[in-house]
Order: C-alpha cells, then sequence, then structure tokens
C-alpha cells in the first residue's frame, strides 16, 4: 500500500453544515477529540441558503404554542409515516437549541418586549420561526462556525471522503482525498457522524450547489446501513423560472409568509381553489381571513398559500399544465399586492426579505415591491435517507452515526418548512454526545489496507481514460433523466424506465475520462461524485416504485391515492450480498397512546 | 442582450509557479452570469477548470474573482452589464496567494478568526436563561452580520493587496467582524487593545474601497471601521475620557433591574 497520510480522531464528523457542526461543537465539548471534513471551504454548506427560519415553539408570538403542538404540525405534514420519537424528540428539543445560538451569538429579529420574533410558515399552525429577516441559515451557520472554532476542532476543508472503513461490522475510519492537491488521506476514528446534506444534484432543477450529490446516502449504504423514506423527495413549489440561468434558485416560503400570494395567468388566487380536508378547519375561508392572519389576528385562519410544501408544488404544476401558467413557465407569486393593505409597504418588505429583493433586482431585473415574480417547483431536500436510532443516531452499522439532511425520520412523507434547521441542531447535537460517548467506549480500530488500494485504484482510473465521456454530460443526462421520469409526477412506466437508463448511465460512469492532473480538477472531481449520485438515484427510483400510492412528496399518477396498506410502512433500502440493491417495507414502530391522544385532540 | 451571442473570456489559468490568459468562448444567452460562462466553458472546453461556487444566489461568498479587473462575486455578476464586444477577462483574487486558475489559498482568512476573541454575553435577563434586546439596538450588529465572507473586501484592501501586510493587519471582514461583537448588546469582551496592537487597526487609512465592493452593501467604513477607530482613541489617547469613563462606571454598578 502506499504511504498515505493519516489522521487520527475520536470522533470524524463529515460534513460542515447545520448538522456537522453542531455535532462537533457537542462531541468536542464532551472532552473527545474531534476532525471535521467538509467538501466546501467552512461556512460555505448549504445551511447557508437557508432563508425562512427556525421551526421552534418558542411561544415568544402566540402563547397558545408548544412543543405537542408542533408534534402535531409535524406529524401531519408528514402524512404520519415519520418516526414518532424524532418527531417528538424535535418539537421538544428545538426551543432549547435555539435560546443556545443566542448564548453563542446569534442575532435574532425582535419581538415589541424584546424577545425573540417568529414568523408564520406552511403547516405551522401558530407563528413558529425564529428568523433574521431572509438570511436565517447565515446566521445559524456562521454562530455554530465561529463557536466552534474556538473549540479545538480539527477542520479538513476541501476534502471529500470516498469510502468509510470498517474494521469487522464497526465503522473505524474515512478514506478520502484534498480537492486542493487531490492527496489521497486516512481519517481514523472510533466513532463517525455523517452530515454530507442531500442529493439535489440528481435532479436539473434543482436550489442545490454541485456539493449534494448523496454522498453520505450512498456511503452509508455501501458500508452496510439503510436507507429509509428514499421516495420523498421534496419539490420546494417557488424557485426562480426566469432567466434560464438562475432556473431553481429558491425563493423562501417566508414570502408567503409574509402575506404573499400565488396567482395564475388569469389572475385568479388558484390555492383557494383546493384545500386537502386534513387542512380544511385550519384554512382561511376568504382573502381578508388570510391576509389578517399575516398580520397577526389570532382568531384567523391561515392562507391556503401556507399550505405543505407537497401540495402547493403539486397545485402549481396543475396550473401550468392545464395551460394557466406565467410566459416563463411558472405562476405568479405576488408580494406588492400587500402595497394595497399595508402604508410602507415597499420598506416592509424590503426589511423582511433583504435578499429576495436583492436576487430578484440583481438576477432578475425585478423589482418585488412593485412586480410580481414568477415561480415553479424546484429539488429542494430529501426526506429520505440514512435511518437511525431516533435518540442516538447511530445507524445499524456501530460507529456510523447519522444527522440532518442525510439522516432520516423526523420528515415523514414531507418536511414543514423550518423543520429542517431545527433537526440539524437538535439531532446535530445529540449525534455529537452519542458519537462522543461511543468513542469513549471503543478504542480506534483496524485500518483494512486492501480495501483502501481498491478504493485509490478505482478514484484514479478515470486518468487512464483521457479519451472517455465526459463526466459533466453524464452528469446532465442522469439530471435530466430524473427530473423527466422520477419528478413531481410519478408512474410504473417511467419510473421502470428509469431503472434500465440508471444502468446504462453506471456504464457511461465506468468509462467516464478526465484531463489534466490531480490539483484542484472540477472534472475529476465530478466523474468521482457521480457513483454517489446514480446509487441515491436509484434508491429513490425503487423506493418511489415500490409504494404505490401517493402520499406527500410522492405522487402516483397511476395511484392517485393515500392506500391503508402504505399507511403505516416504511421503505428500506440496503445492499445485498450480491451487490444489488435490496427494497422491502417496514411496519412503522408503534406510536405510544400518550402520543396517540395528542394527535387525536389537535384534530 | 435579448438574443444569444458569442462573447470571448479570457480566463486565467496556471498555479502558484506560472499562469497565463487563455481565450475560450461561450455562448451567452438573457439573463447569464459570469458564472455560467464559466460553467459552461468548464463543461464544454475545459473539464480542469478551477473555479469555486456554491449558491449561486449571492449568499455563500465562494466564487469570489476579478472579472474585468474588479473584484466581484461571479455569480452576481451580469454579463449584460459588462461591454461584451471585447474579451471580458477572469483572474483570481490578487490578496492571496494562487492555488490553481481561479482559486486562491484563504486559509489566512480562517487563522486571523480564530484569534479574535469570541462573543462573550452578559448573564441572562430573564429566569428562563433568555435575553431581551430591542430591535433598534441590534439593527447594526445585524447589518455586520450580513457579511458572507466572500473576502472582496481583504481582496481590494491596499494594507493586503499592494503592502501584503498580512501579519499586522486582519482587514476589513475582520474589522467588521470584531465590530459586530463589540456593538453586540449582550457581549462584555473588551477588544480594544489588540485592535489597536496586533490587528493592526491603525492602518486603515479609510479609502473606503472595501465598502464599494461589498456584495451585501455593509457600510464597512462608515458603520464599522471609524466607529471602532473612535473608541480606541476614546481608550487610549483621550484623558478626558477616560475619567468620565471611571466615573461612570461607578455610576453603572447599581444592580440591575428584573426584567
Amino acid at each position: 500500500m502506499a504511504d498515505y497520510e493519516t489522521h487520527e480522531h475520536d470522533v470524524l464528523v463529515i460534513g460542515a453544515g447545520g448538522a456537522g457542526l453542531r455535532a462537533a461543537i457537542e462531541a468536542s465539548a464532551a472532552g473527545v477529540r474531534v476532525g471535521l471534513v467538509c467538501k466546501s471551504l467552512l461556512g460555505k454548506a448549504h445551511t447557508v441558503m437557508a432563508e425562512g427560519g427556525i421551526a421552534a415553539a418558542l411561544a415568544n408570538v402566540d402563547e397558545r404554542d408548544n412543543w405537542k403542538v408542533h408534534f402535531t404540525d409535524t406529524m401531519r405534514g408528514g402524512q404520519y409515516v415519520n418516526q414518532w420519537r424524532m418527531a417528538e424528540l424535535h418539537a421538544k428539543e428545538a426551543p432549547d437549541r435555539v435560546r443556545e445560538l443566542e448564548a453563542w451569538g446569534a442575532v435574532f429579529d425582535r419581538t415589541e418586549d424584546g424577545r425573540i420574533l417568529q414568523r408564520n410558515f406552511g403547516g405551522h399552525k401558530y407563528p413558529r420561526l425564529a428568523h433574521v429577516g431572509d438570511r436565517t441559515g447565515l446566521e445559524m451557520i456562521r454562530t455554530l462556525q465561529d463557536h466552534g472554532v474556538h473549540r479545538g476542532i480539527d477542520v479538513h476543508m476541501e476534502h471529500t471522503v470516498l469510502s468509510i472503513l470498517k474494521d469487522g461490522n464497526r465503522a473505524v475510519g474515512a478514506f478520502g482525498y484534498e480537492r486542493e492537491r487531490g492527496r489521497f488521506k486516512i481519517f481514523r476514528a472510533k466513532a463517525i457522524v455523517l452530515a454530507t446534506g442531500g442529493i439535489g444534484r440528481a435532479y436539473k432543477i434543482t436550489s442545490n450547489s454541485w456539493e449534494y450529490t448523496g454522498d453520505g446516502h450512498s456511503l452509508a449504504y455501501e458500508a452496510g446501513a439503510e436507507l429509509i423514506d428514499m421516495e420523498f423527495v421534496q419539490f420546494h413549489p417557488t424557485g426562480m423560472v426566469w432567466p434560464p440561468s438562475v432556473m431553481g434558485i429558491l425563493v423562501t416560503e417566508g414570502v408567503r409568509g409574509e402575506g404573499g400570494i400565488l396567482t395564475n395567468n388569469a389572475g385568479r388566487r388558484f390555492m383557494f381553489d383546493d384545500i386537502p380536508d386534513n387542512y380544511r378547519s385550519q384554512t382561511a375561508d376568504s382573502t381578508e381571513e388570510g391576509w389578517r392572519y399575516c398580520q397577526g389576528d389570532k382568531n384567523a385562519r391561515r392562507p391556503p398559500e401556507l399550505l405543505t410544501r407537497d401540495h402547493i408544488a403539486r397545485s402549481i404544476v396543475r396550473e401550468i399544465k392545464e395551460g394557466r401558467g406565467s410566459p416563463h413557465g411558472g405562476v405568479y407569486l405576488d408580494i406588492a399586492w400587500i402595497k394595497e393593505r399595508l402604508p410602507n409597504a415597499a420598506e416592509y418588505i424590503k426589511r423582511k426579505l433583504p435578499s429576495m429583493y436583492h436576487q430578484f433586482k440583481q438576477l432578475a431585473d425585478i423589482d418585488i415591491t412593485e412586480q410580481t415574480m414568477e415561480v415553479g417547483p424546484t429539488t429542494h431536500y430529501i426526506m429520505g435517507g440514512i435511518h437511525v436510532d431516533p435518540d442516538i443516531q447511530m445507524s445499524r452499522v456501530p460507529g456510523l452515526f447519522a444527522a440532518g439532511e442525510c439522516a432520516a425520520g423526523i420528515n415523514g412523507a414531507n418536511r414543514l418548512g423550518g423543520n429542517s434547521l431545527s433537526d440539524l441542531l437538535v439531532f446535530g447535537k445529540r449525534a455529537g454526545e452519542f458519537a462522543a460517548r461511543f468513542a469513549k467506549d471503543n478504542s480506534l480500530g483496524k485500518i483494512d489496507n486492501d480495501k483502501i488500494d481498491i478504493v485509490a485504484c478505482e478514484a484514479l482510473a478515470p486518468f487512464d481514460r483521457s479519451g472517455g465521456e465526459n463526466p459533466y454530460e453524464i452528469q446532465g443526462d442522469l439530471q435530466e433523466l430524473m427530473q423527466d421520469k422520477v419528478g413531481i409526477v410519478r408512474t410504473e412506466s417511467e419510473m421502470q424506465f428509469a431503472l434500465e437508463q440508471l444502468k446504462t448511465l453506471k456504464e457511461s460512469a465506468g468509462r467516464a475520462g478526465v484531463v489534466g492532473h490531480r490539483e484542484f480538477n472540477p472534472g475529476w472531481h465530478t466523474a468521482l461524485d457521480l457513483k454517489n449520485l446514480l446509487t441515491a438515484s436509484e434508491a429513490i427510483t425503487r423506493a418511489a416504485l415500490e409504494r404505490k400510492e401517493s402520499r406527500g412528496a410522492q405522487f402516483r399518477e397511476d395511484y392517485p391515492n393515500k392506500e391503508e396498506r402504505f399507511a403505516k410502512v416504511n421503505t428500506m433500502i440496503s445492499k445485498a450480498e450480491d451487490g444489488s440493491m435490496q427494497i422491502r417495507l417496514e411496519p412503522l414502530p408503534e406510536m405510544p397512546e400518550y402520543l396517540r391522544r395528542i394527535i387525536e385532540e389537535m384534530k | 442582450m435579448s438574443e444569444a451571442q458569442t462573447v470571448t473570456f479570457k480566463i486565467w489559468r496556471g498555479d502558484a509557479n506560472a499562469g497565463a490568459f487563455q481565450e475560450y468562448t461561450a455562448e451567452c444567452s438573457e439573463g447569464m452570469v459570469v458564472l455560467d460562462a464559466v460553467h459552461q466553458i468548464q463543461r464544454t472546453q475545459a473539464n480542469d477548470l478551477a473555479c469555486r461556487w456554491n449558491c449561486k444566489a449571492g449568499k455563500c461568498g465562494s466564487c469570489s474573482a476579478e472579472v474585468n479587473g474588479m473584484p466581484k462575486l461571479m455569480c452576481m455578476a451580469r454579463l449584460s452589464d459588462l461591454p461584451l464586444e471585447k474579451p471580458i477577462t477572469i483572474e483570481p483574487m490578487k490578496a492571496f496567494p494562487v492555488v490553481k486558475d481561479l482559486i486562491t489559498d484563504v486559509s489566512w482568512n480562517f487563522l486571523v478568526k480564530r484569534r479574535i476573541k469570541p462573543f462573550s454575553p452578559r448573564p441572562p435577563d430573564a429566569p428562563d436563561g433568555t435575553w431581551r434586546m430591542q430591535q433598534a439596538d441590534i439593527d447594526r450588529v445585524q447589518e455586520f452580520r450580513k457579511c458572507i465572507e466572500c473576502f472582496l473586501c481583504q481582496d481590494v484592501c491596499h494594507v493586503l493587496r499592494d503592502h501584503q501586510m498580512h501579519n499586522k493587519f486582519i482587514g476589513p471582514r475582520f474589522l467588521i467582524h470584531v465590530a459586530a461583537l463589540e456593538m453586540h448588546p449582550l457581549d462584555t469582551e473588551d477588544r480594544l487593545e489588540e485592535l489597536r496592537n496586533t490587528q493592526g487597526i491603525g492602518y486603515c487609512n479609510i479609502t473606503k474601497c472595501c465598502t464599494k465592493v461589498c456584495p451585501e452593501n455593509i457600510e464597512i467604513t462608515d458603520n464599522g471601521i471609524i466607529p471602532l477607530k473612535e473608541r480606541v482613541v476614546d481608550k487610549f489617547y483621550d484623558p478626558f475620557g477616560w475619567i468620565w469613563r471611571g466615573l461612570k462606571r461607578r455610576q453603572d454598578r447599581q444592580p440591575l433591574k428584573p426584567v
């Protein structure tokens, strides 16, 4: 075996977004040596893009809020296939995690009496999102980053992990490369936390950056962990659609939280046309009532623009499909209309939604205080991911933990806006805490040199094929395929076709070639990311085929309704002995009586 | 720019040892930004062209470069704002060592931040461990906290760019970071001593170049650096201020009112 630079840590955290940073902080507070590996520079992870806020039942704005309401909202939004224990822990612990950020220097917007202000968001019964204008993610990641750098965490920036190393059954390290110099490195650790985020780059229209190639999903799957709920991919209803180069960039739900409305090309507020039964009693009857809700009237019910994301995305697709869309294939999102109701609306919009104002002004020449925005669905988030123990966040591979978007269970079939940032904090902390505990109870394992040689050899193979296929083109083909065949509206025949095509793409990936040398070579990086993208895409497709019903984010044209036989199961994916992808249906854990009663009471 | 047109780009390619501008062309259509063109070139003509990017919406501060000589985020630089009849030059930031192509070694910035004393809040105001702050009292700090750490201000600052005084001066980004901490209503730490000495605030002579390039429109100089300079002067060079604060501190020793 070649001589590789080796680093030793007690806990190795892979990924430095909200979950990874929070896990690293917690593990280091427990007194163990922590290493943090991330693909980008510190503070650039996708958490920075989160806009709307952190959901936590602080009850600062509406005293009727508490963890039980938050729990119920999360379960209802997830169509009751969530792991109830994660939803419970999340609702109970989120307020403490937010207050902790304030103690570490975060500066949230304030209420009149000087406490943390909270705003309305889709699927949340009361104003619940602690926020900083529309740049909450930046505030959160900077707070965690600035707090973390003073805690002696070893940060390995711009490194990619290629494989989880195991000693027998247990995860004992990771093998990867430094992007800058292209050199391989070994990271030995007693416990590993995956916090790598999502899979958005598997789709053509996405709000995700180049980083989100399903690394954690694929690393865990290869290491023997299970993936749960992979069919549930969230298409955020409002991404930019024009100009083409910015297609998919997120337009925060905060626009609707502040009173923004969705209209079609006839000027009709089409969200009033189809309100799901389980939300009817909570939804406003009239424009007037919806506006009063946005203004904080506690007797008003929320406007239909604040229904869950899965439903709004589908409603938008329907409007476009039936010929009522905007010129560039979206619908209209209008916040400028509030000037009919507020004397200083333009100032209000600029203050509450500064980066949206900036983004549209600079990228689309649109002044959102005067004009409507054109928006359409964009791939945003995956509810599915690594199956973990709800309390300690460990996968079925001993020593391998996961938190944040790459882990799964809390969101069920659909995630509520704002629940992601709180998920990162609650389960990032838990993953760090229990990984540190695991590290204290275990020693460093043995490293398998043969395995490392195989991984290194595979990683360098594209250099021997300099006339090979262009990795960017293979990635582009995959994105087209997933967008067209395994997107918002799904059907058996198209997904079977996608499975076949994925095989072809896998072969193409095996022929990908790169030019140049190993130093910061994006062509090479793209070629190496293909494997993870393909694994995640296959898992999504297989799970979506298995769930023969429509629920939450999964909409099957051939099974347009919810089916009783899928109401209490999760899809579970794992790698079989022969290397093939196995899928099975796993019954949901039985919900205890006290939680069932809470849900019943709040119906 | 309503129809697609072919535009020439001169992109700096090379590493720490040597490099030169290379010419590429890209098909440019309405709404495109410089980063789109770089990606198109990377995808079709130069797979190994190195550049950093993430959010593509001006929120992460990864894709900093010099476009026609001006420090900019490539993701927010609209092609329609540039003279397209001439080649557009794109080169790495000059205040930091080149790694490869458009990528520079910005690790110095991360080391500087570690040297700045962290946030240290006063005891909580309320029994449940929370604080009370008025919005008006945090507006200024929130302005500074908009910083996305693109380091364009560092790039354009002549103390760093021309004089390479990285070991004596922390640069506008970190003066703003210190300002955000010093003006945080809950913070109790004093950072003026090192601001004056090791962090070199005196080297800034207020040319405001940093403010001009800030993609977040933070008033770096007027709202951040100048007030910090005033605080340093007050503390170290003003005897009346010194006496006045001594008296004031005595008054402040009264117990805090419960909230």
